[in-house]
């Protein structure tokens, strides 16, 4: 049983014009097995808090901690969030030019595990996991997200999680750009993390879409930089009936 | 052992082709003061298959050149170590040429002939090692519908001083494509040069290079289309790491009024993985006729990108490994075309060292 806990959360991004407070203060919980979904407009700082859970150079925490059963998320390098279960599911996954897929997954499980996974049993896991997510095996021999489509780089991050099996995920718009049938599989390889590792998601989306693959237990409202409401499912059928005209002005 | 006596035109420095070259560090090589020991360190690495011989005999270079240093070799050497592969001859694997490092108290000047027999196909791999000063007049030709992968290994120890010419004669339908590796040396110097002399000829000039705290490596291309419908590709990628690390990549084409049907593209990316080092990069196209194919060149030069280095930690990867994995990922488009895994093990395990040491 892990834990996930934002407290006061300040973020600020350096721009032209100086420092911008994009986070004003952010609270949340979130324990294994649970599924919180941060729904709000665009803009309203939902990425910002995935990254700058993830540990992205580009923010600036100015107040408030993060911490994983107890442990200071702050105060850790990139890499060390990760090992301490943090994952990231980009919206925008990138490039790495040259470093192919099988060898990018082998390197990340090897340094999050802590030792080579054995060749015989990780090809299997790999082959598996592709499988489980309708990837061709030939996926497995190009460069990292290089001119994958943008269900390809969903999968592939989906398919990461899976194998690299942290406590806390942050899928941040992984429903954007997918058609129906690549938002059903990605959904179940979530489902499937959830169910064999006990999983804590905190499920970033714009849209109510996903929440029909992907049940939420409590459901958050962001809009300016904070939570402005929280609720139970729902509540994102009210978001889907209303949308957030309500909670911008606020 | 001798002294060069004879009177070339000494470089000052000041000429477009020596401008960015550290003349003092050349050990003499240019101005004639260096001491010559004709050591003939290139030997055969294993036996040789039936239709490739190796000799040493007397030949009149194939080109003439106007770099001051190729002049001092033709000048003092005479005889020329030639690897010959014999027409129609098909050899599949690849074929090796070594040269131990004879240190650096006096100099080597070698004159090398490559040359393939008419529809030849094979692999030739150079590889340069241990410390040494030489200067290398190597010619390479190709006869008709022959095919040559020349892959020139520069893994010198720290001291090594190396200038070279390596220049192509490329005859009708032959294809010429070189790999040429830059990790080690203080001072290389490096012309890799072709020249077509018949239609349906096509050269792929691809290279990599890394320099560390101190080193200079300077690749200097020249392709010459002087005849129609020839094609030509050079792709060099280069990373600098550490002060003073230097590197300088000229890619002069020449398209003649006469070559119409040309099809040309050069490309040159730098990586700066520190501060304190510094990438000169100069294409350069000139254009006599406006029928042909395609021309262009491109020239990146940048730094780590901070995403990738994001993504890879985001998945437990360290920062050290991170930035292992971008730079072997950046060199590995070229290094794996040599297509000798043993050989592009040990490079890359040779850029990893260089990138250690470096601390970047």
């Amino acid at each position: 049983m892990s834990t996930l806990e934002i407290r006061g959360l300040q973020v600020s991004v350096d721009t032209e014009n100086g420092a911008v407070e994009i986070l004003k203060g952010v609270d949340l919980t979130i324990n294994s097995g649970e599924t919180h979904a941060i729904m709000g407009p665009n803009g309203s700082g939902k990425s910002t808090l995935a990254y700058s859970i993830a540990g992205h150079p580009r923010y600036t925490i100015t107040g408030g901690s993060v911490t994983l059963d107890g442990a200071d998320v702050l105060d850790m390098t990139v890499d060390e969030r990760a090992k301490a279960g943090l994952f990231l599911a980009m919206q925008y996954p990138v490039e790495v030019p040259g470093v192919s897929v099988s060898n990018f997954l082998r390197t990340a499980a090897t340094a999050l595990r802590g030792e080579a996974p054995k060749l015989r049993t990780w090809v299997a896991e790999v082959k598996e996991a592709m499988e489980a997510l309708n990837m061709d095996p030939a996926f497995a021999t190009r460069n990292v997200n290089e001119g994958f489509s943008g269900g390809e780089k969903k999968r592939h991050e989906i398919m990461q999680l899976e194998l690299l099996k942290p406590k806390m995920a942050i899928l941040d718009e992984t429903d954007s750009g997918l058609d129906v049938d690549a938002l059903r599989i990605v959904s179940e390889g979530v489902n499937r993390a959830k169910a064999n590792n006990n999983l804590g998601v905190l499920l970033i989306t714009h849209y109510t879409r996903i929440l029909k693959y992907i049940k939420p237990d409590f459901v958050h409202v962001f809009a300016n930089g904070h939570i402005v409401e929280e609720g139970g499912p729902d509540l994102a059928d009210k978001l889907e009936a209303n949308g957030y005209a309500d909670y911008v002005s606020k | 052992m001798s002294v060069l006596t004879t009177n070339y035109l000494t470089p000052s420095g000041r000429e477009e082709a020596w401008r960015f070259t550290p003349l003092k560090r050349l050990r003499g090589l240019h101005d004639g003061s260096v001491v010559v020991d004709q050591r003939h360190s290139l030997t055969t690495k294993s036996a040789l298959p039936a239709e490739v011989s190796f000799t040493r005999e007397a030949l009149s270079p194939l080109a003439t050149s106007d770099d001051v240093i190729i002049e001092r070799i033709r000048g003092e050497a005479t005889d020329v170590a030639h690897l010959h592969i014999a027409a129609d001859a098909q050899i599949k694997e690849a074929i090796f040429l070594t040269r131990l490092g004879g240190g650096v108290d006096s100099a080597e000047l070698s004159r090398v002939r490559i040359s393939l027999g008419s529809h030849a196909v094979a692999t030739v791999i150079v590889e340069n090692i241990g410390d040494t000063i030489l200067a290398e007049d190597l010619e390479i030709s190709l006869a008709p519908g022959s095919s040559l992968t020349f892959v020139s290994l520069q893994e010198f120890d720290a001291k090594s001083v190396y200038t070279a010419r390596h220049h192509a004669v490329v005859d009708k339908d032959a294809t010429f494509k070189s790999i040429t590796v830059t990790v080690g040396g203080d001072v290389v110097r490096i012309l890799p040069t072709v020249e077509f002399i018949a239609p349906g000829a096509c050269a792929e000039l691809l290279g990599v290079y890394f320099a560390t705290t101190g080193q200079f490596f300077e690749h200097r291309m020249h392709v010459d289309h002087a005849v129609p419908h020839a094609k030509s590709r050079v792709n060099f990628k280069g990373a600098l790491a550490g002060k003073d690390a230097h590197t300088v990549w000229i890619g002069d084409v020449l398209i003649r009024a006469v070559a119409e049907g040309t099809d040309t593209y050069e490309l040159n990316r730098n990586l700066l993985l520190t501060d304190g080092a510094r990438a000169d990069s100069v294409p350069n196209l000139e254009i006599e006729t406006g029928e042909i194919v395609g021309a262009g060149h491109a020239s990146t030069t940048g730094r780590f990108d901070d995403e990738q280095l994001f993504y890879l930690m985001s998945r437990g990867i360290t920062v050290e490994n991170a930035r292992r994995l971008v730079v072997r990922g950046f060199f590995s488009e070229i290094i794996n075309e040599i297509g000798n895994e043993e050989v592009q093990e040990r490079l890359m395990a040779r850029i990893d060292g260089e990138l250690e040491k470096a601390g970047a």
